[in-house]
């Protein structure tokens, strides 16, 4: 009962985590129909910007996850300006050659600075919460509140604000949003910050009981891919739904089978839903 | 002026010109380390040729390319290593093995579309990777495989010293160019090139999208298997990392440069950019820091590469100096661009 | 030559060809007409095989190719445009063309690789048929040169040449004449007759009224996936149901 029960929390931590990552990469795929391969990497320099602020430069965890927010969503939308914008006339495989491009860049860049080791944020809340006997670390229940709080506020953002309703509808349609007179470039734009906040934030989150490198992205990405062709890209609710069956199934999975092979099952699960459904499991329309 | 210059390039005579080069090389090198730098160029260019067939020419964005590499180095390794085959039935096996798992890969994965396609592919490499990293029992996981054999020489070469390799390398690099040239100029390769201009349309035009996409996908897939085993062959000692994801980025990364949908910008990529990072030792861990935001420059102003530009340009430039001779032109200028085409 | 029965093709909730019954002759020029979103190009789609009716009949020449392929249906000669055509921009008009004729030809990799007597006749072949396409939509004088580096118009003439490469029976152009000017459009529409004299059938999309009831020699109207008339020009002009439904919002036809 007890394992089971930690299994559970562990997979709420990782479903939360996974959730905010997919989810800034489907809002950005529902606007401009580009997937986008950098986003890894927003999620790592997320918690390099993250160690940096704390131990460089001694600010506290959350004066840290604020600041690295702000400066990956300006990341996210120098992004969209310098490389995406450009390209928006031209074929879609070059909306993805260019985000690999800016992928290995931004990898390169972090390695120069701060070098290929692990490095550990210490988060101030490194305590132990006990119920009953059950366990859980103050670290991964801020994780979880954590996402649920941000996807509260996101969704109050999106449905009650003007430039959230204008997201949405641009998701929805791109050309009947160009109808109503809907700023596409400052739409593109929002969006792209978000999303790198979002990164950023759920790298933060995560960083203190995991590692920083400078490759942490690319296995984070991946599953994060997964997780919208799960949840159908381009879809919100998709997005949250699919990171928790991912963070579940990596947590039960990798509890009771084997350990060695966790990362597989993601990606097996994507092989076989796509060979089946090549729309995706969720997916409707078009896309 | 430089538009007599390009044409030099374009003459049917450049192509054994720089087989020339190539052949004189080992006695032109410095030292042993050049050979061995150039063969090294040779094996990926010929990964490249690979990509270029199913990107390149049929538009589809294969992100396994790597993760096929490795298939072929593994099989080689393993085979010759853990079960005592000898060199070149293992080669051939390493190839037909990659031709194979092209095949399966490829019949599910080209039912999706575009994105769907590439993150696929991405999940396949990394799917590679992983099994190769974890399934020690078969690939010894994380320590890699150590006494892979050398080709073998049949008592007249001996395969394990750099320049015969060279040699053979070489040989190899040519028929998979010569074997390019032909496809592209062919009705085949432009099923490929239409399938790359739009699904939609090439189904209009009669064409069976799966069979054709599928076929591409072999080939490059047997390509990638080609140069692994090459590869495996020569370094003789092969670990997971074989299949890690940049290893496709850096083989993008010369398909992009050279030029994609060219014959000779995989070439003209590969040896440019090996040949870069060489002279530039301190570059090669940072060596993104430059490439990357090339790759973003390339796709912005000249997605067709080194080559594909120098192409266009030569091709406006006889068109310009047409008007003036217009049926002249019209004579030189397809026979000049298939000449174009036709050079490695 | 082309008889639908009670085609229909939902999406989701919305049915974009609705219980369509249609029989288009040989050798005549056909014309669907009808709002945005009407569902013609979904029709198009339906004929040629790139999607898959819900219900309903298509016979082709007594062929019932309902469920074919769209590379079969090709095969068997109906040929299309779109309407929005893409092409290699780097490369020859000449170049584009010649795979038109691919589905005629039989050569695989085998040939390719020991570059066959058959791969080499078949390669003239093709390039034979799209210089004499070329020719037919009088483009000949551009051969050479990139898809990037001509007009709006040859461009279609372009997409005209590809479909006619294939040797169809008949073709289906969606919009042939949009985004070109008035004289141009003129021009595609001598070409369509010129089409229906060397013994084709035609099918065309088209908002310019002014054209289709020029060429027409019968027109089916769809709106919101329903034909709601069919007949010759003057018969569907005159039609209360088509003014009411499309014609009378719309300007080309007061004018
Ligand atoms: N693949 C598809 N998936 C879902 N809906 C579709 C698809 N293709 C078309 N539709 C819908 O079907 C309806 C008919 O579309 P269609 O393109 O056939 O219209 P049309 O008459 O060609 O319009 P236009 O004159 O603008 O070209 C539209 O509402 C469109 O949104
Ligand atoms: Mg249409």
């Amino acid at each position: 009962m007890n394992l089971f029960f930690q299994q559970v929390i562990n997979g709420l931590t990782l479903g939360s985590i996974y959730g905010l990552v997919a989810l800034g990469l489907t809002l950005v795929y529902g606007i401009l129909h580009i997937p986008n391969f950098a986003h890894g990497a927003l999620y790592m320099v997320g918690a390099f910007m993250t160690y940096t602020l704390m131990i460089d430069l001694g600010s506290p965890y959350w004066t840290a996850m604020a600041g690295s927010a702000i400066i990956v969503a300006t990341l996210g939308i120098l992004l969209e300006r310098l490389v995406f914008y450009p390209l928006r006339h031209s074929p879609p495989i070059h909306h993805k050659i260019a985000a690999i491009g800016v992928l290995l860049f931004l990898e390169a860049t972090v390695q120069l600075f701060w070098g290929a080791d692990f490095r550990r944020i210490a988060s101030p809340y490194n305590g132990i919460l006990r119920f009953d006997g059950l366990i859980i670390p103050e670290q991964r229940l801020l994780i979880i509140c954590g996402a649920i709080t941000l996807l509260i506020g996101l969704q109050y953002f999106l449905r009650k604000t003007m430039t959230g309703a204008t997201i949405i509808a641009m998701a929805q349609n791109r050309d009947g949003a160009f109808l109503v007179g809907i700023d596409s470039n400052r739409v593109a734009m929002m969006t792209f910050g978000i999303s790198g906040a979002l990164a950023a934030i759920a790298a933060s989150l995560y960083a203190p009981i995991n590692l920083v490198y400078p490759s942490m992205g690319n296995l984070v990405i991946m599953k994060a891919f997964v997780i919208i062709i799960l949840g159908g890209m381009g879809s919100i609710p998709g997005a949250i739904l699919g990171g928790m069956i991912i963070g579940f199934a990596e947590a039960f999975g990798g509890f009771y089978f084997a350990s060695a092979y966790k990362d597989l099952i993601s990606f097996g699960l994507l092989v076989i839903i796509l060979s089946v459904r090549p729309q995706g499991l969720f997916a409707k329309g078009a896309h | 002026m430089l538009y007599k210059l390009g044409t030099l390039f374009l003459r049917p005579g450049t192509k054994y010109v720089l087989l020339a080069l190539a052949i004189v090389f080992p006695l032109i090198a410095k030292n042993e380390y050049q050979v061995y730098v150039m063969a090294t160029a040779f094996i990926w260019a010929i990964a490249v040729y690979g990509l270029n067939i199913i990107t390149g020419y049929c538009g589809q964005l294969n992100l396994a390319h790597g993760g096929f590499f490795a298939i072929g180095s593994y099989a080689l390794g393993l085979l010759t290593a853990d079960y005592g085959w000898n060199f070149w039935p293992a080669f051939l096996a390493a190839i037909l093995l990659s031709a194979f798992l092209g095949f399966l890969v490829g019949a599910v994965s080209l039912r999706l579309k575009e994105h769907y396609f590439a993150i696929f592919t991405l999940c396949v490499g990394f799917i590679i990777y992983l099994l190769l990293d974890k399934w020690e029992e078969l690939t010894h996981g994380p320590i890699g495989v150590r006494d892979i054999a050398a080709p073998h020489g049949f008592g007249l070469v001996d395969f394990t010293d750099t320049t015969p390799f060279y040699y053979l390398v070489l040989v190899f690099l040519v028929l998979a160019i010569w074997f390019i040239g032909r496809l592209s100029r062919s009705l085949m390769g432009r099923t490929f090139i239409a399938i790359r201009n739009g699904d939609e349309l090439a189904e209009s035009l009669g064409i069976n999208l799966m069979r054709n996409k599928v076929l591409a996908f072999i080939l490059s897939t047997t390509y990638a298997g080609l140069a692994g085993a090459l590869y495996a062959g020569m370094i003789r000692f092969i670990g997971p990392e074989e299949a890690n994801i940049n290893h496709t980025f850096d083989i993008i990364t010369y398909l992009l440069v050279g030029g994609i949908g060219t014959i000779s910008g995989p070439l003209v990529g590969t040896l440019g950019i090996v040949w870069i990072t060489q002279s530039l030792q301190f570059l090669e861990e940072y060596r993104m820091i430059i490439f990357g935001p090339l790759l973003v420059v390339l796709v912005i102003f000249f997605p067709r590469g080194l080559v594909g530009s120098f192409l266009t340009w030569m091709h406006r430039k006889s068109q310009e100096l047409g008007p003036a001779k217009k049926r002249k032109a019209s004579k030189v200028t397809p026979s000049a661009t298939r000449e174009a085409e036709n050079n490695a | 030559m082309l008889s639908i029965e009670h085609l229909t093709k939902m999406f989701g909730g919305l049915a974009a060809v609705n219980d369509v019954s249609v029989h288009f002759e040989a050798h005549k020029i056909n014309a669907i007409i009808g709002p945005n979103g009407a569902g013609k190009s979904t029709f198009f789609n339906l004929v040629s095989g790139m999607h898959q009716p819900t219900s309903g009949k298509i016979l082709f020449d007594g062929v019932d190719i309902t469920t074919m392929r769209c590379d079969h249906v090709a095969k068997l000669g109906v040929g299309r445009t779109f309407q929005t055509t893409n092409l290699f921009e780097q490369a020859t008009v000449l170049d584009n063309l010649i795979v038109g004729h691919r589905l005629r030809t039989r050569s695989g990799l085998w040939d390719v690789l020991i570059n066959s007597r058959r791969l080499q006749a078949e390669e003239k072949e093709c390039r034979e048929k799209a210089r004499e396409a070329l020719d037919f939509v009088g483009l000949s004088h551009v051969e050479n040169q990139f898809i990037a580096d001509i007009t709006q118009e040859e461009r279609k003439r372009v997409a005209f040449a590809l479909a006619l490469a294939t040797e169809p029976k008949i073709v289906l152009l969606d919009e042939p004449a949009a985004g070109v000017n008035p004289e141009e459009t003129e021009g595609l529409a001598e070409l369509m007759k010129k089409m229906v004299k060397t013994g084709l059938t035609v099918c065309l999309i088209e908002h310019k009224m002014d054209m289709i009831m020029g060429i027409a020699d019968k027109i089916m109207v769809l709106d919101h996936g329903e034909k709601i008339a069919e007949g010759t020009p003057e018969q569907v002009k005159s039609n209360p149901v088509v003014i009411e439904a499309y014609l009378g919002s719309d300007e080309d036809a007061a004018a």
